[in-house]
């Protein structure tokens, strides 16, 4: 049920501002949380929703702005000390220990103690009182290991009532969950409510938020949207306040959306039915020479495990791949690489630069990854190469010799281009190639995807801004929740027609 | 409201349910079975190839003669868990020990040596701890310059062997209380008197269990609130007391102390440790697991006086032990991350 | 200037001349160098020589590092090395013979080499943590090199085969050329192809660089494979040196001189960006830093106390929370804290 704005807030956060090295995480945010309410924190990559929640368990320091709880300021240096104060947390990857039993973890920390030592049988009689209070009966003895997600999840949950919580942050706790779990779980969290406990729920899943919440707060790009009821904010709006505007001056660039593809001979690559277990149902994907086809839809909606199974970064369990018409086995990076398919990673540091390496170094990496360690890219091929695409991409500092992690990253973005480009694949998979990075790299980005494709290259094009979808590709799959929900042709297409589409299509086509 | 596996009901599935659960209850002794498994089946094969191998003073030599072993491997159990390592403990009983010798040698009672020669190896241990913690050394860098360290303060305080005239201190090896045929030392009986309170530190104590959770999954302990950092430093601190007990130990034994003795023994106790069932990753094993361990490696030495066969098969012996354990390991680790 | 101070490989060099220029004070005979029937002789002269077997492990060990790794067996595969060649020319009729020496060094070093491909393989193929698998060598080579040589320190007579570590060559000890050709040979295969490249990338962003197809299993089973290879010459050398397997003895506790040598040559123990001028300066700095502290009367038993304070200041150096305290220092006093309190409880 709404609660009362009266009702006085559990924790007031004001002004909370986060700084990372060039980088503003948080910027003056506020964000309220009250006795017996579910609240979502919704947001994109980027947004700020686990920075803001990391401040408030002590696992960041705040650089300003203020915490209250229960009406008293306070700082905290750890988990632990948030802990103390009746904030806990349960986090997408449960954070227990998967080698003790299902009792011990609930009460790690809390055992019962009889004259110093643990009386386990105490304990575990403890632990089955709390899980049971959660409506989960099950041998407290038993390893933790041996148990689903699911119920790890709320054994995670009791844990949390063990030190008589008050606050329950629930960070992505449904993304591995299938649908009566998740029932299950929401059935414990409005029972928590009912006795007074404040959640903050994080999801990806429209559906799982609007069937949860009592309250939304929307960040983007580490600034504060707004604070909604649930009850009275359409979806489309709670869309596009996630996604914003892009107001900046791009309009520029020419839409690509009316481009004619040839689309008589076999696709590039054909995906029929891919899919993997608890990560993406089965979707059908193909992309034709020359063309750039989009993928649209939020976080968490299956974009990148899609194409991640196409390029066999991760390996699909159901569903064949076609290159030109022709069945191809790609189940590694490797294969794909070898039937010219290059794939840019929407998780730029960890999976896409070699930060010591030197801007050249990585460009050539691609080319040199392919060739094998014998047959060395010369220096002097190297230096043309290297110029070329540093000159092409607009590559700033034009310093190939500077370490790539130097780089800011609009500019690491275009070396990783650069390095796939260099080896001339028919087919690129770019993921949120433009996320995060300042406006003039994402405009040379852009420009670029768009002239390469005129040529003939084939791009699969994911990106959060439904704009810059639109006006690159010339077809857009829509995704949600783990599902591809349809495919749009972008020719005409306006923005608010693609929120709409992801806020109520697939609803209606599957029960 | 949760949906258990439903009750079973033929007979087969109750035996195949009791298994189940089984399992699931006590997943990580099977490893320490395992090793009760290894240690019969060469029993068995001995008594049956020599006739007149098991006897109550085989068992007596076998504790005995692993004393100190045995003290080391507990206190590397501790570390281990953590999902550390400690490559320190032989330079350190070295060190300890001549520590030791020397002292008495030189009128210092032993009332102060003894516990002067612990809190030296609980320094060294708290200095890998720290090294380890703050600096954000690999545990295997840190307890490298541990063994350096300990190995070179051996040299220090004498380059060759000190005699031990303390009646105190070779008592602790003179002294047998037998029954029956069966016979003990104090240092056997300070050997298995750490055994005992290794088990009670880390399966009744809450300092105890946060080890297991730091192995398991340090980040999770620290999300927790468990105190990890202290937790871990102690683990190291633990494992520098047992060396410097070992010192003792291996001082009373061979009457002397000895700069050079102990080079090796760490590989030794990180063998035993892990044929005893104790994951090198952490998180799971039991210092009954690393005593069984001890054992097996004891009784491999025996064995192989017995056979009179090269002495060096013992290093091959317990490499090829240790390979295969460690790849099940591999194996069971893989197979778990799958699960889930 | 400022180029050359951030150089990688200045601040170990420093410490190299540093060290160098205190024994040439302390002692001044440290520097000189005598000329003998053509032959050079003198303190710097047998630093040269004495340091060749360390030289080929660090240089193994640097390229096993820069793959995120660790090879703790390399000790364990010189007494192995040392075994095999001296046992094929003790059960030699001809032990003089350069046809039954070159034999005998082809043997050991395709024996040594198969030991450092089976580290690869439980490192690359198997994905043990490469401490662990290279401990089982450790532990399971000595055991071998005895039984190869029946438990005895085999020893022999051989003029071609002492030669190797005691002869002379152009006025210069012939190891320290079999030092200059393993440097060159190593710093041709790194760098004039493209696998020192590829080895950092493995090292430093092992996701990164699977994802751009780089194919890391080998990469990681050749620098394996190269640092066996290596350690078997180094066993080579050091058989030659006392014409006798002594599988005890034979590079006892070089994994640690060798790591030692990497880390003061600038190259981190977390992979990645390696320097092989930087290990040639570490080992130099190290077999010098041995022979000052005979030279000051150290037994050298004691060297570990010296070696454990370098590694100390080394990695204290190095350590994320001395540059922080230090930046704390410097700028703001926020989360001074954090580190703390957690002990305090």
């Amino acid at each position: 049920m709404p609660v009362d704005k009266d009702v006085a807030p559990v924790i007031e956060m004001r002004g909370i501002t986060i700084q990372f090295p060039g980088v503003k995480a948080l910027d003056a945010v506020d964000f309220t949380l009250r006795r017996g309410e579910v609240h979502s924190l919704m947001g994109e990559n980027g947004a700020g929703k686990s920075t803001l929640i990391k401040a408030l368990t002590g696992v960041y320091a705040i650089d300003s702005g203020s915490i209250t709880v229960g009406g008293e300021p306070r700082t905290f240096h750890t988990t632990a000390d948030a802990q103390a104060a009746g904030i806990s947390t349960v986090y997408q990857e449960v954070n227990l220990c998967t080698n003790l039993s299902v009792g011990e973890n609930v009460m790690l920390g809390h055992e019962v103690r009889r004259a110093g030592a643990i009386d386990w049988r105490a304990t575990h009689r403890e632990a089955a009182r709390h899980l049971e209070a959660l409506g989960v009966n099950l041998d407290t003895r038993t390893g933790l290991f041996s148990h689903s997600i699911a119920i790890q999840q709320l054994i995670a949950i009791s844990r949390a009532m063990v030190t008589d919580s008050t606050v329950l942050i629930l960070d992505e706790p449904t993304s591995s969950l299938d649908r009566s779990e998740v029932e299950q779980l929401f059935g414990v969290i409005r029972e928590l409510r009912d006795r007074g406990v404040a959640i903050l729920f994080v999801s990806h899943f429209l559906d799982q938020v609007y069937e949860i919440s009592d309250r939304i707060t929307v960040l983007r790009n580490g600034k504060l949207v707004g604070e909604y009821e649930a009850a009275k904010l359409p979806r489309n709006e709670l869309i596009s306040s996630m996604i914003g505007r892009q107001l900046e001056d791009l309009a520029e660039l020419s839409s690509s959306a009316a481009r004619e593809i040839d689309r008589s001979s076999a696709p590039v690559l054909k995906a029929s039915g891919l899919g993997k277990k608890g990560v993406l149902e089965p979707a059908d994907l193909e992309v034709y020479e020359g063309e750039v086809v989009g993928i649209a839809g939020l976080l968490g909606s299956g974009r990148t495990e899609l194409v991640r199974l196409m390029y066999g970064a991760d390996r699909s369990d159901s569903g064949r791949l076609e290159v030109h018409g022709k069945p191809a086995r790609i189940t590694t990076p490797r294969h794909a690489i070898d039937r010219r398919i290059a794939f840019s990673s929407e998780d730029r540091r960890a999976e896409g630069i070699v930060g010591d390496l030197s801007v050249a170094e990585n460009i050539v990496l691609g080319i040199q990854a392919r060739r094998g360690w014998l047959r060395r890219v010369k220096r002097s091929e190297s230096d043309s190469i290297v110029a070329e695409y540093i000159d092409a991409l607009g590559v700033r500092p034009a310093d190939p010799d500077r370490p790539v992690r130097n780089l800011s990253g609009g500019n690491q973005q275009k070396v990783l281009l650069a390095r796939w480009l260099a080896t001339a694949p028919e087919l690129i998979i770019l993921d949120e190639p433009t996320r995060g990075i300042d406006v003039g790299a994402k405009a040379d980005i852009q420009r670029k995807v768009a002239e390469l494709s005129a040529k003939g290259l084939s791009v699969i094009f994911i990106s959060s801004e439904i704009e810059e979808v639109i006006r690159l590709a010339q077809r857009i799959t829509v995704m949600r929740d783990r599902r591809k929900i349809g495919e749009l042709e972008s020719n005409g297409l306006h923005v608010d027609d693609v929120i709409d589409y992801i806020a109520n299509e697939g609803q209606e086509n599957v029960a | 409201m949760t949906d258990l596996k439903t009750a079973a009901t033929s007979p087969l599935s109750t035996v195949l349910g009791a298994l189940n659960t089984f399992r699931s209850r006590h997943a990580s002794w099977i490893p320490v079975f395992a090793a009760v498994l290894i240690l019969v089946v060469m029993f068995g094969f001995a008594q049956w190839w020599f006739g007149n191998f098991l006897s109550l003073r085989l068992i007596s030599a076998l504790l005995l003669d692993n004393a100190y072993l045995l003290i080391l491997a507990v206190g590397m159990t501790f570390v281990i868990l953590t999902g550390g390592i400690d490559l320190s403990v032989g330079s350190v009983m070295a060190f300890t020990g001549i520590l030791c010798a020397s002292l008495v040698s030189q009128g210092v009672p032993a009332g102060v040596a003894v516990p002067l020669m612990i809190a030296a190896g609980a320094a060294i241990g708290l200095l890998i701890g720290v090294l380890v913690h703050y600096f954000d050394v690999q545990p295997f860098i840190a307890s490298l310059v541990g063994m350096f360290l300990a190995r070179g303060l051996a040299f220090l305080v004498s380059l060759r062997s000190i005699k031990v005239e303390d009646e105190w201190i070779l008592a602790l090896q003179s002294t047998r209380f037998k029954f029956g045929d069966f016979y003990i030392t104090p240092t056997g009986i300070i050997a298995l008197v750490v055994v005992v309170v290794g088990v009670l530190l880390l399966q009744f104590t809450r300092f105890g269990r946060t080890i297991y959770a730091i192995g398991g999954n340090e980040q999770s302990a620290r999300l927790m609130g468990l105190p990890v950092v202290r937790t871990k430093i102690l683990a190291y601190v633990i494992s520098g007391v047992c060396a410097g007990l070992a010192g003792l130990v291996l001082t009373a034994y061979q009457g002397s102390g000895y700069p050079l003795n102990g080079s090796g023994a760490e590989l030794d106790t990180i063998a035993a440790v892990v044929i005893g069932g104790t994951l090198l990753t952490g998180g799971s094993g039991y210092v009954i697991g690393s005593m069984i361990g001890v054992f097996v490696y004891g009784t491999i030495a025996i064995l192989i006086n017995f056979l009179g066969a090269e002495q060096s098969w013992k290093r091959i012996i317990v490499g090829g032990l240790l390979l295969v354990f460690v790849v099940v390991q591999r194996v069971i680790v893989t197979r778990s991350s799958r699960r889930t | 200037m400022k180029n050359i101070v951030k150089h990688r490989v200045f601040w170990p060099a420093v410490a190299l001349v540093a060290l160098l220029m205190l024994n040439a004070i302390a002692r001044p005979s440290f520097l000189s160098i005598t000329v003998q029937d053509g032959e050079l002789y003198g303190s710097l002269i047998s630093l040269l020589r004495n340091s060749a077997p360390l030289m080929l492990v660090a240089l193994g060990m640097t390229i096993v590092i820069a793959t995120r790794g660790i090879d703790l067996s390399v000790g364990a595969v010189m007494a192995v090395s040392g075994a095999v060649a001296l046992t094929i020319i003790a059960d030699s009729p001809t032990p003089e013979a350069p046809g039954t020496i070159a034999t005998a060094v082809a043997v050991a070093v395709v024996v040594t080499l198969i030991a450092g491909a089976w580290n690869g393989f439980l490192v690359a193929v198997l994905g043990i943590q490469p401490i662990i698998a290279t401990l089982v060598l450790m532990l399971a080579g000595r055991g071998i090199a005895l039984l190869i040589t029946n438990g005895e320190i085999t020893t022999v007579n051989s003029a071609p085969y002492k030669f190797m570590s005691q002869g002379y060559l152009l006025g210069f000890p012939f190891a320290f050329f079999v030092s200059i050709a393993a440097i060159v040979i190593v710093v041709l295969v790194q760098r004039r192809t493209a696998l020192g490249m590829l080895t950092e990338a493995v090292g430093i962003n092992p996701e990164a660089s699977r994802l751009a197809g780089v194919r890391s299993r080998g990469i990681i089973w050749g620098a394996y494979a190269a640092s066996g290879l290596l350690a078997g010459f180094a066993g080579i050398l050091y058989s030659s040196n006392i014409m006798a397997a002594d599988s005890n003895a034979a590079g006892n506790l070089i994994e640690l001189d060798a790591i030692l040598a990497v880390v003061l040559g600038g190259t981190s123990l977390m992979g990645g960006k390696f320097s092989i001028a930087g290990t040639v300066i570490g080992v130099f700095t190290i077999q010098t830093l041995k022979s000052t502290i005979v030279f000051l009367g150290v037994p050298s038993p004691v060297t570990p106390v010296f070696m454990a304070a370098v590694v100390i200041v080394v990695v204290a150096v190095q350590s994320p929370l001395l540059r922080r305290t230090a930046l704390r220092a410097v700028g703001s006093i926020r989360g001074s804290n954090s580190n703390t309190t957690e002990v305090a409880k």
